[in-house]
């Protein structure tokens, strides 16, 4: 053993040594790897950052032909309380003509009872468009369909929260809410 | 040029000992003092040295903002109002950093139009080239990351809209644009990322413009008329005292126009939107980047057409990131063997077109799209009575002044109440800045394909001999004009 070892062969063993580097590289790439997962992902939303994805609001408080604005994460969203021509205007529409076809039915969730309450309509409150927030009626412009105009870009939203009109490409999204009594509901992200 | 031979000596015997050691004088000296530098350089050249001087500036002042600016939602609008009104200088500072990066903007692109007119993309110099376009992309993430800071509404909403860029982006769109803004939408723990990043990147620019640097130094300097340096004797002088008195020269006549921005008009290129605090509730009316970026944003607006399964949102994204890729494949789509444009009549001519799309581009970015180019054209808005019938939308519209109005109102009062009628003034379909904007898109483009086109068959005017003799040629027309010949 010892003669051989401080013997100098010619010979160099190269699958050994290859297996050295591949084995020491992929240990180094390994460990980067993990590294850069845990570097990655802690952009990813905390967890005390996704706890405040949901909000309780009182929506007895709605003005009629009004609309209230709540943040959840920072995110916008609009709790409109329509007047019955409002109604009535969502309603009618031909859902055949819309870019993005949707009943005013299909934008509203039940109560606990299965009933509906048509007045309160509940949407995200960003622009489908670039996420601007449009503009209502508290603003005084509520575009040519009644609902929301989006200044950015020139968006119109009808009185469901539909796009009209302009570059949007989708209706303004109908959040995840439920009914918790009459008057209030949860509206979570 | 990193063949030439070093010529330093150490003169003390400290540099003889440190020469052995760490050879940085000699360095210096080789790149900084005797460096060979084309003798013909012009004035289009010093941008590089003013360039440099930005960054620098940029540095040192943003570290000094970074000791009295907060990082948080509550405190960063704040602590902007306080650097400007408490702290001693801070005025100062932040207008010296603000309009710095104006200032810088304003420099690459007068750098980026230089090395396009004398193409100094063309080989040897592509590796120079696409480090210079990297230099470029991490200068505009940087503002853009500088720009929320302030925590204005244009900070919050402006980047809303680029982060929203991201979430067009199918499939993964949606996760990438919640990683990065680490929520459901922009908030601290955004606006804090940001800023680490802000002030993490300056120093990425400086590591990448040495590397630029170094490119530049291996095959030495391009020049206006584009021939090679053949004779360093003949053809060109140590950079040192030419080119630094020169560059030095340029930058105070720059620092004097940098100065009056600060001192006379330290918000011209802002926007007074951004001196009110973020309100994630309320949109500013009209959503603008920075001077520097709009081209880009024009860009982005100017697709409002789906195409096959791409709608124009995403297509507006590809085509704007698109509009910066194409630089980096520049040395490739010029198919020229000529460098300068000199000596490419036909090619100068799209250049000059080239430069006025990208100004007009800026001027659609800055606009709405909607609004028509030249009002005047502009035809008469009509009245739109819009009612519905079984459900179905339909309209009927009047145009002419009172006689309309009555009009409308009568056919509105005839109308079933159920027909729900609403009057409406719509106005006449015009020339708008989307349709400018689609047509330079079309053109931004172009120019590139017609580098690609014209190189193929152009003739080209005869190139001189070599730099000197074409200096000596210019000397010698000059003095001719001045005494006329017996």
């Amino acid at each position: 053993m010892t003669a051989e070892t401080t013997h100098h062969t010619e010979s160099v063993d190269d699958d050994r040594r290859n297996f050295i580097h591949i084995a020491t590289g992929s240990v180094a790439l390994g460990g980067a790897a993990m590294f850069a997962w845990a570097a990655i992902d802690q952009w990813n939303p905390a967890a005390d950052t996704k706890a405040a994805s949901a909000l309780d609001v009182d929506v007895s408080k709605v003005p009629l032909g009004g609309e209230i604005r709540v943040l959840i994460g920072g995110k916008p969203f609009f709790i409109r309380h329509r007047t019955e021509a409002e109604i009535s205007a969502a309603e009618s529409v031909n859902t055949s003509i819309l870019p993005d076809p949707e009943t005013d039915a299909e934008r509203l969730r039940p109560k606990a009872d299965g009933s509906f309450n048509k007045a309160i309509l509940i949407t995200s409150g960003s622009c489908t468009h670039l996420g601007c927030v449009p503009v209502g009626p508290a603003q005084g412009n509520t575009g040519d369909f009644g609902g929301w105009f989006c200044p950015c870009h020139g968006s119109h939203y009808d009185t469901s929260g539909r796009i009209r009109k302009g570059p949007a490409p989708a209706n303004l999204p109908v959040p995840n809410y439920r009914w918790v009594s009459d008057s209030v509901v949860n509206i979570s992200l | 040029m990193s063949g030439h031979e070093s010529t330093y000596t150490p003169n003390s015997a400290f540099e003889r000992w440190l020469d052995k050691r760490l050879p940085i004088i000699r360095f210096a000296n080789d790149t900084m003092i005797t460096f060979p530098t084309p003798k013909n350089l012009n004035y289009w050249y010093i941008f590089g040295g003013v360039l440099a001087v930005c960054l620098a500036v940029q540095i040192i002042t943003g570290v000094i903002l970074a000791m009295h600016y907060e990082a948080s939602v509550d405190g960063a609008f704040a602590s902007v109002e306080r650097i400007m009104r408490d702290v001693p200088f801070g005025w100062l500072l932040r207008y010296i950093h603000s309009n710095g990066a104006s200032m810088f903007f304003l420099a690459v692109y007068l750098h980026m139009f230089r090395g396009l007119y004398y193409g100094s993309y063309k080989a040897p110099r592509e590796v120079l080239w696409i480090i210079g376009c990297v230099i470029y992309l991490l200068m505009m993430a940087t503002a853009f990351l500088g720009y929320m800071l302030p925590w204005g509404q244009m900070s919050y909403h402006g980047s809303n809209v680029i982060t929203g860029l991201f979430g067009a982006i199918p499939l993964v769109g949606e996760s990438l644009q919640t990683w990065l803004m680490g929520g459901p939408s922009i908030g601290n723990q955004t606006l804090q990322r940001f800023f680490s990043l802000h002030y993490l990147l300056p120093f990425a620019i400086a590591g990448a413009v040495i590397l630029h640097i170094w490119a530049l130094h291996v095959p030495g300097n391009t020049n206006p008329t584009g021939v090679e340096v053949q004779d360093i004797e003949k053809d060109t002088v140590p950079f040192h005292p030419y080119y630094t008195v020169k560059d030095a020269f340029g930058i105070v006549v720059f620092l004097i126009m940098f100065a009056v921005f600060v001192f006379y008009a330290p918000d011209v290129l802002g926007h007074a939107d951004n001196y009110v605090e973020a309100n994630p509730l309320v949109t500013p009316a009209h959503i603008v980047p920075e001077w520097y970026l709009l081209p880009f944003y024009a860009i982005l607006r100017a697709i409002t057409f789906d195409l096959g399964p791409i709608d124009a949102k995403l297509l507006g994204v590809i085509f704007m990131f698109a509009s910066i890729a194409v630089l980096f494949v520049l040395p490739w789509f010029d198919t020229s063997k000529v460098r300068s444009m000199r000596y490419r009549p036909v090619a100068r001519q799209f250049f000059f077109g080239f430069v006025a799309v990208c100004l007009l581009l800026g001027w659609c970015g800055a606009a709405n799209p909607d609004d028509p180019v030249i009002p005047a054209l502009q035809g008469e808005p009509s009245l739109v009575v819009n009612y519905t019938v079984d459900g179905a939308p339909a309209s009927s519209s009047y145009v002419g002044g009172h006689e309309a109005y009555d009009a409308a109102k009568a056919f509105m009062a005839s109308l079933p109440a159920a027909a729900a009628p609403s009057l409406e003034v719509r106005p006449a379909p015009a020339f708008a800045f989307r349709h400018l904007s689609l047509i330079l898109t079309v053109m931004y483009f172009g120019f590139f394909a017609m580098l690609f086109v014209i190189g193929l068959g152009e003739k080209t005017k005869p190139l001189p001999e070599s730099i000197h003799k074409s200096v000596l040629k210019a000397k010698k027309a000059q003095s001719g004009n001045a005494v006329p010949a017996e």
